[in-house]
């Protein structure tokens, strides 16, 4: 704190003063809370876990589609909407907000997507055979994971963790009509007391597509593989060490809403840990990381007819990084201490081939070699009240970005001559979130505040191409940092049989970044409309409000539903680019004696709020049907579970305001999933 | 334990050995005068031999760095009190004219005089080159012929432009920076002559040279942050900025605007005239 006291005398007492207090906000000790915590009180919260585990046959019961892609599971959260530019690799958004307001991370590692398109977003870089579940915090409830305005994921990996089971496996294999898609996975585990191995291996092939009406929907197809690796072992009784690797390559992926496709896109993430139960007496559940993982990917146009001028565009992304945290549970108290720190280094570069062959090809580093550092820690306190409870959590962070490329910092230079190699900040989160329960009322309610850096695209990224809005991006390596102040309320009704919730959120965003036309700007993309570089907005405003129900008709019917209503427009009073219209969806859920069924349905209302200017056009209303059927089968000690479905039973011919440039998502599809465990 | 101490104790003072031990060597450079250039011509005279040198292995239409040195046989020394001029001059069959130069001088290195001329066409087998040197040598005045050869530029890219004016006077506009054009913000240098006779062709002051690059390759895209060729006195070159977005093929479409803005050539870049008759071609 001296050294840093001398170099910024005035902000960093500020700093200061700031950490200080907000020590000092989450020590303190309820001293009105008398009674003991209430273990029993149910937290309701924005928070949203979704379970995955496709292998568990307990879990298959509970899903509609067991083997669907992490991109539908993660759909089918309340929260999460995904961008669509075809098939596969489907970008998460959150709140309306997309990758670079979000925090994605893999079992609290750090990785982001080596393509300056956006076309693959880090969840495609895992599969569902070896997740456990999609860890959803919403605004700054995310920031345990990283710096975010809209939210956090954490997707975390599926692992024995000690359980005496032995020996198990399983296979499984799905088949979709629509794309003629093909899936098997398997699975093999050992797991005792004292060591675990957990092996999976899931491979997915589709056809393209074919949206409602029979209309095929070209360049849709793709195949991937993921296969990883988990093992921990004992050290001693309190202390354990666990590796884990995942290796996920994805072939000959179209992207029928964008101009290119992809040849290759692999991801290979390894990690080592170290647990150990207690740390100085007062921590416990000591955890500690190391990682590391790169990804390189390959687009490719040489497939595509009528290409105006054939392009290769690989980019690489590489992070190291690493966290460290620990707990202490005191009676009302219950602290988290974490501090993580990641390296990345995103690469991408683009050679465009003349159609005069005399001429030398045409070369530009569309990333150059961006070096960011980010260095964080991280608090949170639960404190726990008689019907109440608080949570406080902070994050701290240094974030830098250097650009390690001469070539690539005298590009930029050519738009920002004053341009610095490094930009540093200093990234502050603060939150509060309240609960409270009076009889079967529960009402949630925070404030918090939080920073985001620009991402590398829109820091430092060239030439960017942006098939929506048809213009080429240029980053911006001054812009302010991105802040937020955003609060949420919610009330909730729970009896048992039957619950209805309130919820709303809205985000105050200062400084909001954002593609502005530059007119005096010649366009590098044949075709394109123009130019757009990067700019801070004065604020943004978005608000995100949900109502939802559950109704327990009987012990084995179930029925579900919910609406929601989001805005976003900017401090002109434009509208936001990709909000999302009035959606809603309601399931009736049926499981009895092994035997389970659903029917839902999902819709939208009209896109009244888009904006033109973005490349959005006004989304019709739509509504789709879907249905599945399940059936658990005991053979001896093992399992087979057969599911079937039918999504999009009415072939409706529909495209949402996530989906890139309107291309129509998947029309009638029938799917069948067979799963077999064996104990 | 122990052994941990020695292993530590080792590594510090091997830590210090090596950041105490820094180079000190400040003994002089031998410089080669000519280091980079290529001769291109070598004249054995009596008592004395002319080199000629330049970057390039050829003579080019076009703008020429050409550097010249001679040897006094007797001393085994390189002179530097020639004070020399030359003057180049195409032969044609009907005809004879000059080309635009600088003047000689020895300012980096005193044996070395440097010069620039800027060729407006190439050698054939009817039309040639000669390169009269005048010089002192001892303090007598010298005088050597060279037959040179200019050939077309090897890279076929357009450098170099002969024109008439809208004011009916003929002018040569001649590149000469970037040599290694880079995606950057590029320093850009030409060279502008009128050509007074025949024989004379006098530097142009003040005018102004437009500057607008485009790749045809990828519809004409163009970049921002280019500057304006201004004259500069100092150096007798019009300077300015160039930016390439990226490598290939780029034209530098140009307009030459006298010192009341008027101009004498070359069109601004519209969606229906995606060129100025007024360019310069690089490719990288």
């Amino acid at each position: 704190m001296k050294a840093f006291i001398s170099v910024f005398p005035f902000k960093g007492r500020l700093m200061g003063n700031l950490l200080y207090a907000v020590f000092c906000g989450i020590f303190i000790t309820p001293t009105f809370a008398q009674e003991m915590p209430a273990d029993s009180l149910k937290l309701i919260n924005l928070n949203e876990v979704i379970v995955i585990s496709a292998s568990k046959q307990l879990n298959h019961q509970k899903q509609r589609k067991p083997l669907s892609s992490l991109d539908e599971f993660l759909e089918s959260s309340r929260s999460i909407k995904m961008v669509k530019r075809g098939a596969y690799a489907w970008e998460p958004t959150m709140n309306n907000m997309a990758s670079e307001r979000l925090v994605v991370t893999i079992d609290g590692m750090q990785i982001f997507g080596a393509c300056t398109d956006k076309m693959d977003p880090i969840t495609s870089y895992v599969d569902v055979s070896n997740l456990s579940e999609a860890q959803i915090g919403s605004g700054q409830q995310g920031a345990a994971y990283g710096n975010t305005i809209g939210g956090g994921i954490n997707l975390k990996l599926d692992k024995n963790n000690f359980r005496s089971t032995g020996w198990t496996g399983s296979i499984e294999s799905a088949f979709e009509t629509n794309n003629a898609m093909r899936v098997f996975g398997g699975e093999v585990n050992y797991s005792d007391e004292k060591f675990y191995i957990n092996t999976d291996a899931i491979y997915r092939k589709a056809d393209n597509y074919k949206a409602g009406g029979n209309e095929e929907v070209a360049f849709s197809q793709f195949e991937k593989y993921n296969f990883s690796i988990n093992s921990g072992f004992k050290l001693a009784e309190d202390k354990s060490v666990a590796a884990t690797l995942i290796l996920d390559e994805a072939r000959d992926v179209g992207y029928p809403a964008l101009p290119m496709d992809v040849s290759l896109a692999r991801a290979v993430i390894a990690s080592v840990s170290f647990k150990q139960d207690t740390l100085f007496r007062n921590f416990s559940n000591w955890e500690s990381k190391l990682y590391y993982n790169t990804i390189k990917h390959t687009m490719d146009d040489t497939k595509r007819p009528n290409v105006p001028i054939h392009m290769d565009m690989p980019g690489w992304s590489e992070t190291a990084g690493f966290y460290s945290q620990a707990e202490i549970k005191l009676t009302k108290n219950h602290f988290l201490f974490k501090m993580d720190g990641y390296y990345n280094k995103s690469y991408a570069e683009m050679t465009m081939y003349p159609a005069n062959s005399d001429e030398p090809s045409m070369f530009m580093l569309t990333w150059p070699d961006v070096r960011t550092k980010n260095l964080g820690l991280y608090a949170q306190n639960y404190l726990h009240f008689k019907k109440a409870s608080l949570k406080l959590s902070m994050r701290l962070a240094y974030h830098s970005n250097t650009v390690a490329d001469e070539f690539g910092l005298n590009s930029l230079k050519i738009f920002y001559p004053e341009m610095e190699k490094t930009k540093t900040r200093f990234l502050k989160s603060i939150s509060a979130q309240y609960h409270n329960m009076w009889n079967d009322f529960h009402l949630n309610g925070g404030l918090s505040y939080g920073e985001r850096a620009p991402s590398v695209s829109e820091g430092y990224g060239f030439y960017l191409f942006n098939s929506f809005d048809n213009h080429d991006y240029i980053g911006a390596p001054n812009l302010n940092t991105e802040s937020s102040v955003e609060t949420n309320l919610s009330l909730t009704y729970d009896k048992s049989i039957f619950e209805v919730g309130i919820s709303a959120n809205y985000f105050q965003i200062f400084n909001y970044i954002i593609g502005e036309i530059d007119p005096s700007l010649s366009t590098m993309t044949i075709g394109a409309n123009g130019v757009k570089i990067y700019k801070n907005l004065d604020y943004a405003q978005l608000l995100n409000t949900t109502l939802s129900g559950r109704y327990n008709i009987t012990n084995a019917f179930k029925l579900t539903g919910q609406i929601s209503f989001h805005r976003g427009v900017d401090n002109n009073g434009e509208n936001l680019p990709l909000i999302s219209p009035v959606s809603y969806n309601s399931a009736i859920d049926f499981y009895r004696n092994q035997y389970s069924a659903s029917l839902s349905i999902n819709g939208a209302a009209e896109q009244v709020n888009y904006n033109a200017s973005y490349g959005e056009t006004k989304t019709a209303a739509y509504a789709t049907l879907s249905a599945s059927f399940g059936k658990r089968f005991f053979l001896q000690d093992n399992d087979l579970f057969v599911k079937a479905g039918i999504e999009n039973i009415l072939d409706t011919n529909y495209t949402s305001y996530t989906d890139w440039n309107n291309i129509p998502r998947m029309g009638r599809n029938y799917y069948l999933t067979i799963s077999y465990s064996i104990n | 334990m122990k052994k941990l101490t020695y292993i530590f104790a080792i590594l510090i003072l091997s830590i210090l050995t090596i950041s105490c031990s820094s180079d000190d060597d400040n003994t002089p450079v031998e410089i080669n005068p000519v280091e980079g250039l290529i001769m291109i011509y070598e004249i054995e005279a009596t008592d004395h031999t002319i080199q000629i040198y330049s970057k390039k292995p050829n003579l080019e239409v076009g703008y020429n760095e050409i550097s010249i040195r001679v040897k006094d046989l007797a001393s085994n020394q390189f002179v530097s009190n020639l004070s020399p001029s030359w003057m180049p001059m195409m032969h044609m069959e009907t005809m004879e004219h000059a080309a635009p130069h600088s003047m000689l001088t020895n300012a980096e290195e005193s044996t070395v005089y440097k010069g620039h001329i800027v060729f407006q066409m190439a050698s054939n087998a009817t039309e040639f080159w000669e390169l009269t040197l005048n010089y002192n040598l001892n303090g007598v005045a010298k005088e050597e012929v060279v037959n040179i050869q200019v050939i077309e530029p090897i890279d076929g890219l357009k450098k170099t432009q002969v024109f008439t004016g809208s004011d009916n006077t003929r002018y040569v506009l001649a590149y000469v920076n970037p040599k290694n054009p880079a995606v950057a913000v590029n320093n850009m240098q030409a060279v502008l002559y009128k050509m007074e006779t025949m024989m004379s062709f006098p530097v142009v002051e003040n005018y102004k040279i437009t500057v607008d690059p485009r790749m045809p390759g990828m519809g004409n895209h163009s970049s921002p942050n280019n500057e304006d060729l201004i004259y500069n006195a100092l150096t007798k070159t019009y300077d300015g900025k160039l930016s390439l977005t990226m490598t290939g093929y780029w034209k530098i479409n140009l307009k030459l605007l006298n010192e009341n803005d008027e101009v004498l050539k070359g069109e601004d870049v519209t969606e229906a005239n995606p060129e100025s008759s007024l360019f310069f071609e690089i490719a990288f």
